[in-house]
């Protein structure tokens, strides 16, 4: 057999996304125009299912594709489940809200919006399997290029167009960015292939400052992806701007791929840089928890809450991947796991509601009184609310102890004080939210979207986030530490 | 003789050039594109140089993909400006403020 088709059969996933997104266009394209938006839209959960399950029975240990482009292994395997799952749920939930036909009657019905999706979800996966240079860069654009048009997706709403405009200068400037790193350590270190590159960084005496430079150039470029501060600015406008179940699949599924994707970068950097990479993550770790924490306070608008609260929630997550050790990666994946569910539960309840005038709601003074008009909905919320500021019995307090857990194992106490005083002062405006909701008087009465599906994902999202997700703790450790470990080839 | 390092200074210049062509541009939101194509062309100078430097075709394949993905990039800035004109009927840098925070 030629080795492209093994490769291929090690790729599956990736090779079913590409024929799925391709096959869901032309369905899109050749149904009849009333039915294509859901027809597509099934069709492309079906593929996301499909390439899920073929993650499941995937052989063990890792296997190298495509002459060391491509790499699967547990680490891959469990975030582009992870992926595979936000990116689904941001095609159910949009659901309802593209059938609607908007104000202008421009969103309803739209199929490329799926299909859109399965392109994202087809790069993010491949950003987690890279392990060349190429992948990585290719695998990057092929997530982000998808997510400009998303952002814009509302094309005749003015803050749609512009947090679309935003989005793609600000992207484009980032990706430039990391390409000027990649092209950096391609020169000094001789070889794009990340195998190499931590094999020849292993044996280096003394560190070049050629390749620093590289790795201070990509960082920054993934650091915009991630909206890690001081490259954040982009989130809250594309946020507010975007349409809200856009801006649910931002917070959620590319967050998690360029998470794994710097920390596979990161790690093929051993020995003595690995000291100076460590700094920058300290500092962007740092910098984000708080200004997170406390820009978020004078918000008024909810999808700019949530914004800031991603990005703080990213500062948390980047405190499990300091150390670089498996276990502080492993907290990392958990972290990663618990906020997409915490983050889409958020965004699906605001979502759900709807103003007197069928407008979503967007500031937080709308939420007033939510329990008597909503008491379901306030309720998911509330969980939700506590389980980002991170209050034990919930969920959302596991993977904070996590990540503080393994930077103290590896001597970061500083940054671990830093990072609970940080949430101390975020619990403020979770729990202001709920204030809010609880004993405030109603001020206008919300109605509900009324969408099952999405009623269905928000039961489901706060179940796991409540006390009841612990029984999840088990067998979620299992999984990341597994995962971890694939990273760290002994 | 012009050697490694020349090719890497007329790279790092247009990346320079390309960085501030965005963040000091306050009048026209082609003329970011624009920067944005610089930053691209100044990492394949670079890509081409070192693949030329270490005697290996990679670099030079790295920069046909770079060339392919830069192209679809201003395919959709392009769009999303157009869009943008549409609905305001500018494309003013300083008037892209409807959102602040």
């Amino acid at each position: 057999m030629h080795p492209i088709f093994a490769s291929i059969a090690i790729a599956g996933p990736e090779t079913i996304l590409t024929l799925g997104s391709l096959a869901a266009l032309m369905l899109g394209s050749f149904t009849p125009r009333h039915r294509a938006l859901a027809v597509t839209s099934l069709f492309a959960v079906a593929i996301m299912a499909v390439a899920g399950f073929s993650l499941l029975d995937a052989p063990a240990g890792r296997s190298i594709a495509f002459d060391g482009l491509y790499v699967a292994d547990d680490f891959s395997a469990f975030l582009k489940l992870l992926i595979l799952a936000a990116a689904a749920a941001s095609v159910l939930l949009a659901l309802p809200w593209l059938q609607e036909s908007g104000p202008d009657g421009v969103a309803a019905g739209r199929f490329e919006y799926p299909v859109l999706l399965l392109l994202a979800a087809l790069g993010m996966a491949m950003m987690v399997s890279a392990n060349d240079l190429l992948t990585l860069y290719v695998g990057l654009e092929l997530a982000a290029l998808p997510s400009y048009v998303l952002a814009a997706f509302s094309r005749r709403d003015d803050r749609s167009a512009e947090a679309g405009l935003k989005y793609f200068v600000l992207g484009a400037l980032a990706s430039g960015i990391l390409l000027y790193g990649v092209t950096l350590i391609y020169g000094f270190a001789g070889s794009t292939q990340l195998d190499v590159i931590a094999g020849l960084v292993s044996v280096q005496s003394e560190r070049s400052l050629g390749l620093l430079f590289g790795i201070v150039f990509i960082l920054a470029g993934l650091a915009f992806k991630v909206s890690a501060v001081p490259f954040h600015m982009w989130t809250p406008d594309v946020y507010e701007g975007a349409p809200t179940p856009v801006a649910a699949f931002f917070s959620a599924a590319p967050k998690a791929a360029a998470l794994g994707l710097m920390a596979r970068v990161l790690l093929a950097f051993p020995g003595a840089v690995a000291a100076d990479w460590q700094q920058i993550i300290l500092f962007i770790a740092i910098a984000s928890m708080v200004l997170g924490a406390v820009a978020a306070v004078a918000q008024s608008n909810l999808k700019r809450l949530l914004a800031y609260s991603s990005i703080a929630n990213i500062g948390f997550a980047l405190v499990g991947l300091a150390p670089g050790t498996a276990a502080g990666i492993s907290a990392l994946l958990f972290y990663i796991t618990v906020y997409v569910a915490m983050t889409l539960g958020s965004f699906l309840v605001v979502l759900q509601l709807r103003r007197p005038d069928g407008a979503t709601v967007e500031a937080m003074a709308d939420l007033a009184g939510l329990s008597k008009t909503q008491p379901r909905l306030a309720a998911a919320l509330a969980i939700f609310m506590f389980s980002l500021a991170g209050i034990p019995p919930l969920l959302g307090f596991w993977p904070k102890f996590a990540v503080f857990q393994a930077a103290i194992a590896s001597g970061l106490i500083g940054l671990a004080i830093i990072g609970f005083i940080a949430s101390v002062v975020a619990a403020f405006y979770y729990l202001r939210l709920i204030k809010i909701m609880y004993f405030d008087e109603p001020a206008v009465p919300l109605a509900s979207e009324g969408s099952p599906v999405n009623g269905a994902m928000i039961a489901a999202c706060a179940l796991f986030c409540s006390p009841i997700g612990m029984l999840a703790l088990s067998p979620l450790a299992v999984a990341t530490a597994k995962a971890a470990a694939s990273l760290f080839p002994a | 003789m012009i050697g490694l390092t020349h090719y890497l200074a007329v790279s790092a210049a247009l990346f320079v050039m390309g960085v501030f062509g965005i963040f000091l541009n306050r009048r026209n939101i082609i003329i970011i594109l624009m920067a944005l194509e610089l930053i691209l062309l100044s990492v394949n100078i670079n890509l081409v140089a070192f693949s030329a430097f270490l005697h290996q075709v990679h670099g030079q394949i790295f920069a046909m993909f770079v060339l392919t993905v830069a192209a679809g990039e201003a395919a959709i800035g392009l769009a999303i400006l157009v869009i943008y004109f549409r609905n305001r009927g500018t494309v003013a840098v300083d008037q892209a403020d409807l959102m602040k925070g």
